[in-house]
């Protein structure tokens, strides 16, 4: 066991755990944000994504020894975040959600793109969303939330 | 009478002179030839290192990485991207941390990225080049980085990522992935004897 002070949604936790575990899992498990899934645990699917300094992250396969002192971002914070915010509403707007499991990981890995790329294109949205899986099919209507939020950033 | 003498003088030294030079041209492309050979030998030990698929995992001619010994397509639909490391939202650094996480199975390393399209090592069909093909785009400066051999030799002895290849960390089962055939010091000790040689390659296509 070890004590790491980790920066989460702008401030400081504190968890004793082992070195070797994952990240999800000291998010869900040590401090009850449970926003973040877990779905593969081989971050095949994506439901695990948070935000490490900026970067689309996949949790569960990343120890927490190896997250040092980067800033981590949460799907419970990610509405605090101009584009974000932008994000969830069209979500809402779209009526993205079936389910529901995967969509928390899908609007983190959206949020980067946002970010990175105003005016994403249809190839740049299947390139950077191809890591996020939806079992319920809901690609079409995450495609358009994407491009409704990219509108509205302008 | 002492001009016939001189002129005879004159002639043998002229003879063992055209003997000596002869001799020494001979001797010199001799020892080209044999540099030569070493070198290319040499090449050779380099080659099974950079085809090997801890390395020629990420020098693809594809849209995407490789992984594994089998060297199939990276799962998760992970792709190039424009400057090799992948894209927003779906970056190698999105997994690939400064190490190797032995408890998750994901290698890791500084700057984990893919080796640009100059330095392919495989065709689109993922079929690995020939030596001399490979040797070819290593010692292209217009594709190599602009590297002469003291940097290669600097290159595969320091780089980061050239290093990892030794210490490629546990599978997701835990078992320990396979470094390349030879030696991370024997493979700097072909590199040294390779430039030394000047980087020859292989005839061929």
């Amino acid at each position: 066991m070890a004590t790491f002070h980790l920066n989460i949604n702008g401030s400081e936790k504190t968890v004793d755990v082992d070195p070797s575990t994952p990240l999800l899992w000291v998010l869900r498990e040590e401090l009850k944000l449970t926003g973040t899934k877990y779905g593969c645990g081989i971050s095949a699917c994506g439901a695990c994504t948070v935000h490490v300094a900026g970067i689309a992250t996949r949790s569960c396969v990343v120890p927490v020894e190896l997250v040092g002192d980067r800033p981590i971002v949460t799907i419970e914070a990610i509405g605090k975040d101009p584009v974000g915010r932008v994000v969830q509403n069209a979500w809402i707007e779209t009526d993205v959600v079936q389910c529901g499991y995967c969509q928390s990981g899908q609007i983190m890995s959206a949020v980067a793109l946002l970010k990175d790329t105003k005016k994403p294109t249809d190839k740049n949205i299947e390139e950077s969303m191809g890591g996020n899986l939806c079992r319920c099919a809901t690609y079409v209507r995450i495609r358009e939330a994407i491009k409704r939020a990219s509108q509205q950033l302008g | 009478m002492h001009f016939r003498l001189l002129g005879r003088y004159i002639f043998v030294v002229l003879i063992i002179l055209t003997v000596w030079i002869s001799f020494s041209i001979s001797e010199a492309a001799k020892s080209t030839r044999e540099n030569q050979a070493v070198g290319l030998a040499a090449w050779e030990s380099i080659y099974s290192v950079l085809t090997s698929p801890r390395c020629i995992n990420c020098h693809t001619a594809t849209n995407y990485p490789q992984q594994g010994d089998d060297r199939h397509r990276h799962f998760a639909n992970v792709i190039r991207g424009p400057e090799g490391k992948g894209v927003a939202g779906l970056n190698c650094v999105s997994c690939h941390q400064e190490r190797n996480a032995d408890s998750t199975g994901v290698p890791g390393g500084h700057n984990w990225h893919l080796a640009p399209l100059s330095m392919q090592w495989q065709d689109l069909n993922d079929r690995t080049l020939s030596s001399s093909a490979v040797c070819r785009a290593v010692t292209d400066r217009s594709r190599n980085n602009n590297m002469d051999g003291a940097a290669l030799l600097k290159h595969h002895t320091e780089e980061q990522l050239v290093l990892w290849a030794w210490n490629p960390g546990r599978r997701p089962d835990g078992s320990l992935r396979s470094p390349p055939p030879i030696s991370h010091q024997e493979f700097v000790a072909a590199t040294r004897t390779w430039v030394e040689a000047g980087t020859p390659c292989p005839k061929g296509r």
